[in-house]
């Protein structure tokens, strides 16, 4: 079995993203993606600090402190980028006119709820952002996450033990092992990384999962 | 005739009580009234409440005040960063109170305030810990939070250019929660980097109107890159 590594994870959920599409990428892990979108492909990322048409990072000395992206991070703009306050931002978030979200996870429930903000630990300060507004108002959401902790548990679990983001708001979950789709009736698993069978990813992953493998 | 340029920071910012609610503009360091929260932390009002999408970065601006210990809550939505060590320090004393509220709910709160707006529903944060408590309804097919306004006795914004009627340009990422900040204050202070005749602005573009702003103050300070 070959697990993708943090950069395969990016271009294989960058190759799902239309032509087209208005896209909000979380901090973290989804931040990647940006770099690995099909090239030739007309597909806008919103910022929750007010900007559509974010551009890759700037060249070094050419960073300018006014133009930043939510992870805080110095960009630069495409050609038809706009800038509006941070209500319209969210109005664009809540009012369900993002194609996809895609965010980082802790865990992800059999029914779709996410937890991604808060360990829930004692000592932790907590922090939330735009976390529980795109979780609750792009049209699809995606979850980007390893499969397994460091200590092989399964991220994907009946009932997510952390605090939620978000209630059954997941439509899909990309890992290092498998891409699998949340719907009604339970977790579908449309695709697994090279070498791993289905019933090994079941082992792993603890909670059923139905076969639905477009490509093996 | 209407002239809402102020000389000094220190002139627009010192009738701030202590108690005061203060909102600071800005996401992180884009749009943080730096001068202004300068001239602040000098006036000494004490026991302000803050609100600011963030608790402050390093040793300026917000974290400076928060450092000088005026606060005495921040309403925010991501105090956590890898440098926001004067308000972890003083969290994890319990001397400061934090109220998070989820980023898209706490621009809507503010823009709620300066509308007019008596209370909302949104979806946000429904099912979650920060709707714990809260009133709720099943509007349609979806389950909505209630949510009332925040208002403020004061605004601090960083703007890019203004007239003396206080209509405002922003620049870049920097307009974030500016013009619904100034909205939602009582009094709005503003610090430009440039100020410009009436009619110098085109109509068009103006994206705050001077009617939501009540103090103008010029800060000659250069436009700095990012780190």
């Amino acid at each position: 079995m070959k697990k993708l590594d943090r950069k395969q994870m990016a271009a294989r959920v960058a190759r799902d993203i239309p032509e087209g599409a208005y896209v909000n990428l979380g901090i973290g892990l989804p931040t990647l993606v940006a770099d690995y979108l099909p090239k030739g492909r007309e597909i806008i990322l919103h910022s929750e600090n007010g900007i559509l048409g974010v551009g890759p990072k700037p060249a070094p000395g050419e960073e300018d402190e006014d133009l930043i992206n939510a992870g805080k991070e110095p960009i630069t703009l495409l050609t038809g980028a706009s800038f509006f306050h941070h209500a319209d931002s969210f109005a664009m978030i809540r009012g369900r006119h993002l194609d996809y979200a895609i965010l980082g996870a802790f865990q992800v429930s059999v029914a779709g709820d996410l937890a991604n903000w808060h360990t829930g630990g004692a000592d932790a300060i907590p922090a939330v952002g735009g976390a529980m507004d795109l979780a609750v108002g792009a049209k699809k959401v995606l979850v980007m996450m390893e499969h397994l902790t460091r200590q092989g548990e399964s991220k994907i679990v009946e009932r997510c033990t952390y605090p939620l983001t978000g209630a059954r708001c997941v439509d899909r979950i990309y890992t290092d092992l498998a891409v699998i789709d949340v719907k009604a009736d339970g977790l579908h698993v449309v695709e697994t990384v090279d070498g791993l069978a289905f019933d090994e990813l079941q082992r792993l992953t603890g909670v059923p999962l139905k076969k639905t493998l477009i490509a093996a | 005739m209407i002239n809402k340029l102020v000389a000094s920071p220190e002139a627009a910012l010192a009738d701030v009580p202590d108690g005061a609610t203060v909102m600071i503009h800005g996401f992180g360091n884009a749009g943080m009234p730096a001068v202004l929260i300068d001239a602040l932390i000098a006036q000494g009002a004490r026991e302000l409440t803050i609100v600011n999408n963030n608790a402050g970065n390093a040793d300026t601006g917000l974290a400076a005040l928060i450092g000088a210990k005026r606060v005495r809550k921040i309403v925010c939505s991501f105090p956590r960063q890898a440098d926001s060590w004067h308000f972890d320090r003083l969290y994890r004393a319990g001397e400061i109170e934090l109220e998070l509220v989820p980023q898209g709910t706490l621009a809507e709160r503010i823009r709620a305030a300066g509308a007019g707006i008596g209370a909302f529903f949104t979806p946000t944060a429904y099912g979650t810990r920060l709707a714990e408590g809260k009133e709720t309804r099943r509007i349609g097919d979806r389950d909505y939070v209630l949510e009332y306004p925040i208002h403020a006795d004061y605004a601090l914004i960083k703007a890019d250019r203004a007239d003396r009627w206080g209509n405002l340009t922003y620049r870049k990422s920097a307009r974030n929660f500016g013009p619904i900040m100034a909205a939602a204050a009582k009094c709005t202070v503003v610090q430009v980097r440039e100020t410009v005749e009436l009619g110098e602005l085109d109509p068009e573009h103006i994206v705050t109107p001077g009617i939501f702003v009540q103090r103008v103050v010029r800060v000659a300070a250069p436009l700095r890159k990012a780190a």
